[in-house]
């Protein structure tokens, strides 16, 4: 089981570094995708088959969907869509950010006491877990959907702009 | 319901050949046959109902517009399909010299990739579900959702401004009516309590005053579900009066302007395999999957009920695109946005009436049929007049 572990953790990380390596940003976003895939197996892996599709649907199906329209609507040509070299100063600042981030991290699980003997793995179907979205999270569920409503409203208002004169009757 | 159905040689028939095939291996060695005959099997179907399907649909339309249709290799025809499929392999294989040969390639592979893993969840009878999931819908429509990559990937990798521009306004069509497809959804997990394909079939059996089937298409928002379902079904697949993406005869064929030979046939399968795909689907969460009309003809295996529904969607899908002609863009985005989604919301509020309204008895029986259907149709009605108002027959001044 951990050598398959290995396999999408491996594929998943190499995926990620690829989308940031990149010099086509196309070819990024759609190493991210594969990135993101590799989450979803993770998550199946771990036996949270739920969290797993909705990964892929949410993810793959939208998030995907968005990074592409915002690359492309953008850039001007195809040959903007080619990242410059990154200077050095600005990698190394890239490394020190990250090496930042990591420690805290590193610092955070290895201050947390984490059970050695494996844990049964809890077997949670669709419908406990709508039970419990429903019942005793309520409150969060609800939350999230008044953000991603109020996400859409702004996005319709963005996108209407001001509204044409009404043009006379077609010719 | 009686015993002997379930137990008839017929019904078990694949069940005991598949054990025939691969009982003597140990443990996990049989569950990866298993899984293997699994696929053969639903590849070498869905494969062949491809194959028939080009050909029944090219006889109807033939038919509809009165000619013959294809009659000149086999009898009847029924050679066309496979004569189509050596013309294909042996074509040119043309990848533009500017393409990004790599996505250029992998995108009629990802389609089909992802059409063929919706297969997986289908119940195609009792006991024939090849991936028994607890989230089997969600499956199925996070497998559908990959197609948008692929479609985006065919219409960039190709660098041509004509593939690119089809492959948004394929995308713009495919995400305006995933929304309604999702949404058609939400009423059956609502009333049936589960994701799971099979138990949403289930929850389907038996019959009411033993005449009635209990299939949730013969409830008041099950009917606007389904109609809901269907209408953004057959933009899904791409398919008339929705074939915008394609539409050899005005857009150039779009995304797949620059494709040949037998990548080309990868996406029309694609599409047709999606097409059997959320028919399929539709069968499962509307009309019953494999349970039978009428309690007589139990003794016809499940499989078989569920193929007979599956061509009758099909052929259906054949039929629409025989009578209607396509629709503009913007009447394509219309139709997701400003109807079919406030209709599966409202739809949704309906069925919640209805699952609570159960326990009604007696006159309020008829009460609740009657608000239901109110509830159901009233909107729907309300909102086609409202939208058809500037859109009525446009008059034309020639000089």
């Amino acid at each position: 089981m951990n050598a398959v572990l290995a396999l999408i953790a491996l594929a998943t990380v190499a995926a990620a570094a690829a989308a940031m390596a990149g010099r086509n940003l196309l070819h990024c976003v759609l190493m991210l995708a594969v990135s993101w895939a590799g989450v979803a197996a993770f998550f199946l892996w771990a036996g949270a088959e739920f969290v797993a599709f909705a990964q892929l649907l949410i993810y793959l199906g939208a998030i995907s969907m968005a990074v592409l329209f915002a690359v492309l609507l953008t850039g001007r040509s195809r040959e903007d869509l080619a990242a410059d070299r990154v200077p050095a100063r600005r990698a190394l600042y890239a490394v020190l950010a990250a090496a930042a981030v990591g420690a805290v991290l590193l610092a955070a699980v290895a201050a947390t006491p984490l059970a050695v003997v494996p844990a049964p793995v809890p077997s949670v179907s669709v419908r406990q877990l709508g039970l419990l979205l429903m019942g005793p999270h309520c409150a969060a569920l609800l939350a999230v959907g008044v953000l991603l409503t109020v996400a859409l409203i702004g996005a319709v208002v963005l996108a209407a702009g001001e509204r044409p004169e009404k043009p006379g009757p077609a010719p | 319901m009686s015993a002997p159905a379930q137990d008839s040689a017929l019904e078990r028939a694949p069940v005991l050949v598949r054990d025939w095939l691969t009982g003597f291996l140990p443990g996990q060695a049989r569950w990866a046959a298993n899984s293997l005959l699994d696929i053969i099997a639903i590849l070498a179907v869905f494969g062949l109902l491809f194959a028939f399907l080009t050909l029944a649909e090219r006889k109807i339309l033939g038919r509809v517009q009165n000619r013959p249709g294809p009659n000149r290799t086999g009898w009847f025809g029924l050679l066309q399909p496979f004569a189509d499929g050596i013309k294909m392999l042996t074509k040119e294989d043309i990848v533009p010299r500017a393409a990004d040969p790599v996505l250029h390639f992998l995108a009629p592979v990802a389609l089909l990739a992802f059409s063929i893993l919706t297969f997986a969840v289908i119940p195609y009878g009792r006991d024939l579900v090849p991936v028994d999931l607890d989230a089997a819908v969600l499956y199925f429509f996070a497998a559908s959702s990959g197609a948008e990559l692929a479609v985006f990937m065919a219409g960039w990798a190709s660098h041509n401004k004509y593939s690119l521009l089809a492959s948004m306004r394929a995308l713009a069509q495919l995400i305006s009516y995933e929304l309604p497809l999702l949404l058609s959804f939400v009423p059956v997990a609502l009333a049936t309590g589960t994701l799971s394909a099979s138990g949403i079939v289930a929850a389907q059996s038996g019959w009411k005053w033993d005449l009635v089937p209990r299939w949730l298409v013969f409830t008041p928002w099950g009917a606007v579900a389904f109609a809901v379902f269907m209408v953004s079904a057959l933009a899904e697949s791409n398919r008339s009066p929705f074939d915008l993406p394609e539409a050899e005869s005005e857009l150039i064929a779009g995304h797949l302007t620059e494709y040949s030979g037998f990548k080309y046939a990868l996406f029309f399968m694609a599409e047709y395999f999606g097409m059997c795909a959320l028919s399929g689907m539709a069968v499962t969460l509307f009309l019953g999957g494999w349970q039978a009309p009428v309690a007589a003809l139990e003794f016809i295996p499940s499989y078989a009920w569920f193929a007979a529904k599956l061509l009758a969607l099909l052929l259906g899908f054949i039929w629409v695109r025989a009578t209607l002609p396509r629709l503009r863009v913007d009447q394509l985005t219309r139709l997701a946005w400003k109807f079919l989604v406030p209709v599966a919301l409202v739809n949704l509020g309906t069925a919640a009436f209805w699952s609570l309204s159960a326990p009604w008895e007696g006159p309020l029986q008829l009460l609740r049929w009657a608000v239901a259907l109110a509830l159901a149709a009233v909107p729907a009605l309300l909102l086609g007049r409202g939208l058809s108002g500037d859109l009525g027959p446009r008059t034309y001044r020639y000089a």
